[in-house]
Formats: structure tokens, sequence, C-alpha cells
């Protein structure tokens, strides 16, 4: 144990209860945390996914048709999906909540929260079309 | 100033990081290859396109930063969400090695495939 | 009777059993009542026995704070009229151990909070003849928003990690810390941060967030220990870049 154990006193006649293992289950706002929460193995999912398209466009086109094949699938389909759902979770949430832990001050005065998440889904945009117009513009 | 130096703000600066750029990048990249190419909504580019866009050194340093980061990011969060979903912190150091060692393992393997685009 | 409400008090008496029980209690329910006026017309008319915190009926003092249909609420501040037409569950705040129907054991808290050192820390005081500490309104500006807490606990009651892991500072602690460092007369920041970079300091939070959602004076506390982390990282960075430079 790395923890220098602290006790509170031992009071027979104390009530305690114990933490459910299910407290997530139990109100809306813990529920959306443990799916924000979870939206992480979708993040290394999608890493997983897009290194496998590396893989194949750096063998062949051949390698490449297959896995444009795979994707089709409706299990690979319905998993990417349910991904994308969690991958908008996440980034909702993630934009959202960035105001609160950072504090921007720009000559001399707080930048108000609402500014920076603003910010935050300009950048979403910029990179979108950025990332759109390499894969879909033809040059 | 401090005695010990904690590597928890080094692990909390990857899951910020890898945060930001899951955010940032996946959205646009799931929605197209998992998504709207399969479906037919957009045509998918062609190979020589979607390879050239690949090789360039900028598309793979960026790609090995966004893949890394997220993994990271995964692991981190990942990691407390075992911790607190299930109640399973006396098992940290298995959890730890796998979530941490995941991340620096798919870290290499990202590296080394990028490393192998023509 | 929609001029009534009934509430369901939760009973605590370790000399008769070992578990909670509900009370319930019809009781009027004027549109300017708030819970706390509930609980001391049960306790005057119904009930002298019911056990509860309260002091300055104006949520200011953070003694009644309790869970109002399972919401950390400060009772002075929670219109029983919101709740119409009832039932209403009151309870103990959750994560603390329980001492008598309503009342809990805060010395958990209170140990906590003098840890993070929550008063201002001088290297040197200043010799009284030099006057005061001055300071701009933008200076105060940037800690006044924490320096709001009553120390009602809610927070720590909404807080599912410190109902996990009670070696946890948990949010009022580090809010106030942050009060206290950014606070253009304290020099503390440092001797702070020692305590609440420690595993069971900032870095137990994984930002559920709850806390801010409570907190009857807008203190964020969600807010603040992220502030933290971020600050602990940047410093953590400088260190290792710059290794004399941070000394």
């Amino acid at each position: 144990m790395r923890h220098n154990a602290v006790y509170t006193p031992y009071h027979p006649r104390w009530h305690r209860t114990r933490v459910s293992t299910y407290w997530w289950l139990g109100r809306w706002s813990y529920f959306l945390f443990i799916l924000r929460e979870l939206s992480s193995i979708f993040v290394a999912w999608v890493v997983i996914y897009l290194l496998v398209l590396v893989a194949a466009v750096s063998k062949s086109a051949v390698r490449y048709q297959q896995f444009l094949d795979w994707s089709r699938n409706p299990f690979m389909l319905s998993l990417n999906i349910l991904s994308l759902l969690f991958i908008v979770l996440h980034a909702v949430t993630w934009f959202n909540l960035a105001p609160q832990a950072m504090v921007v001050h720009v000559g001399g005065r707080r930048l108000p929260g609402s500014l920076i998440a603003i910010s935050n889904y300009a950048g979403l945009v910029a990179v979108s079309i950025v990332i759109l117009g390499l894969l879909l513009i033809r040059w | 100033m401090y005695a010990r130096r904690p590597i928890e703000p080094l692990l909390w600066l990857f899951f910020s990081a890898g945060g930001v750029m899951a955010a940032l990048f996946f959205p646009a990249i799931l929605f197209l290859f998992g998504i709207a190419f399969p479906l037919g909504w957009l045509a998918p580019p062609n190979y020589d396109h979607l390879l050239a866009v690949v090789s360039h050194p900028l598309t793979r340093l960026v790609l090995l930063g966004v893949c890394s980061l997220s993994l990271f990011h995964w692991a981190h969060r990942f990691r407390y969400t075992l911790y607190d979903g299930l109640q399973i912190k006396h098992l940290n150091e298995s959890i730890n090695a796998i979530c941490y060692g995941g991340a620096v393992l798919g870290t290499l393997t990202a590296a080394y495939l990028l490393w192998k685009v023509p | 009777m929609s001029d009534h409400i009934t509430l369901h008090v939760a009973r605590y008496r370790p000399e008769k059993a070992s578990e909670t029980t509900f009370d319930a209690f019809e009781l009027p329910c004027p549109k300017e009542w708030v819970v706390l006026d509930g609980l001391n017309h049960i306790k005057d008319r119904m009930d002298g026995t019911l056990s509860y915190r309260w002091s300055c009926r104006m949520g200011i003092c953070g003694s009644c704070g309790m869970l109002v249909n399972g919401e950390p609420k400060l009772a002075c501040a929670t219109f029983l009229s919101d709740y119409a037409p009832g039932p209403v569950r009151v309870e103990p705040l959750r994560n603390f151990p329980v001492i008598r129907d309503l009342v809990v054991e805060m010395g958990d808290f209170m140990s906590k909070l003098t840890r993070i050192k929550p008063w201002i820390v001088r290297q040197v005081e200043k010799p009284l003849s030099d006057g005061e500490y001055r300071q701009t309104p933008g200076e105060l500006d940037e800690y006044k928003q924490f320096s709001m807490c009553i120390n009602c606990m809610l927070c720590y009651s909404a807080c599912p990690i410190y109902g996990l892991d009670p070696h946890f500072i948990g949010p009022a602690a580090i809010a106030l810390a942050q009060r206290y460092n950014l606070d253009s007369r304290d020099e503390g920041a440092a001797e702070r941060m020692q305590i609440l970079s420690e595993h069971d300091g900032i870095w137990g939070c994984t930002f559920v967030g709850e806390c801010t959602k409570v907190c009857p004076k807008h203190v964020d506390p969600a807010g603040a220990i992220q502030r933290y982390k971020l600050q602990s990282a940047v410093e953590w960075v400088k260190a290792f870049v710059l290794p004399r430079a941070a000394q």
C-alpha cells in the first residue's frame, strides 16, 4: 500500500454505508459520466482501425480494397456507428469541460469560458475540413 | 521544489493532449472511413491518392502523434474507469501495466507501421 | 390536500436500532417554507427527538446540508413547494458516517481542511508598521469565486470518488487551497502543491463534475481541481526542462 493508512476512529454507534459497485447506475449524471469515461475504449478502437488502414495502404491497392470491403460488413459498420456516437460524446464533453480547466488571460483580462469552448469547436471544424479536403478533393 | 517527483502530472498531460487529439481528429476520420465510405455516401479516395496523402512525412508525423497520445488518453481514462466503476483499485499494479504498457506497445506499433509506408 | 406535504425523514437511533428507518410526517406546506422550516415544525410540534444541524437559515453557515430526494441540498435553501405534491425524502449527507438521524460525522473533512493550510502563508511576515497587504480588484477577482465556500460538504456528498476512496482529499479542500494559491498576498502555493500532488490529492479526481453542480455558492470545485492539475503538469514540465530554474 502506498497510502499511509489514516484510520477514522472506530465508533460502534456510527452508521456507515458502503458505496455499491453499481453506483454509476443510480443517477443519470453518474451514468453519463461512466459513458464518457468508457468513450476511451472507442478512442483506442479508432486508433487500431486507423492503423489497420495504414497497414493496408502501405501494402498494396488490393489490400486497401480488402479493407474497404471489410469496413462494409454489418458487424464492422455497426461497431463504427457505435464508436462514432462515443467519439462525439467524448468530443462534446471534452470541449464543454475545457473552460473549467483552462483560464486564459489576454491583455490582463480573463477570457470568458464560452469563448474557449467556441474556439475548441472552431478547431474541430478546421481540422475536419482539412481531413475532408485531403481525402476527397483530387489534386 | 519536490523531493519526490511523481509521474502522475506527465501521465495526465498525455491524457489531456490525447483527449484533444481524439476530439479534433477522430470524428471526421471515423465518419469517413467507418460510415460514409462503407455506406457509399461518399466515394472513397482511390489508392494512389490515399497513398500520396499517407506517405507525406507531415501526415505520418501527425498520425503518429495522434495515435500515440490517443492511446495514452485511453490508458489513463480506462485505468480510472476500472478503479471507480468496478472498485478494483487493489489490482492497480496489473491495471497500470496493462493500460500504460498497452499504450507504449501501441505507440511502437504505430511508429513501425508509419515508418513502413512506402 | 394540496397545502400539505409528506416528509419521509431518515431516522437513525443507535440505541434502538442498527439500521436507518424512515418516519413519515405530514406537514403544512406554505409556499415560503423551506425543508428546514419543515424539520423545525416536526421538532417543535410533532417529534422532539429528531436530530439535525442548523444555524443561520440563510445559506451562509453551511450546517444544514442533507439529501433531499437523493440530491445534496442546503435544507434552508430548498423550498418544499418545489417538491409538491411530495412525498419528500430527507436523508443525511451521503459518504459520511451518520451519528444520529440527519447528523453526520465531519471529523474527516475538518482534518483535510487543515492539511491544505487554508490561510495566507507568508515566507516572511511584514512588520505591522508597514501597513496592510494591498490588493487590486483584479487580483481579488482571481480567487473570489473560490472564497465563497461555506464548508457545507455538499460537494463531498455528491462526489463518488470520495465515497469510493475516503483518502481522497476532496472538492472543497482543493478549491480552498486554490483560493489561497491564487491570492496575490499568499506565498504558500509550493507547500500546498506538495500535499495536493500526492496520489490522493488532485489526481484521484476524474472530473465527474457533480461537486460543481451541487455547490450552493457556485464555487466550481471541479474547475479548481482541473486547473490545479494543469498547473501541476506545467510545473512538472518546467522542472524537467529547466531543473535549475524551477528550484
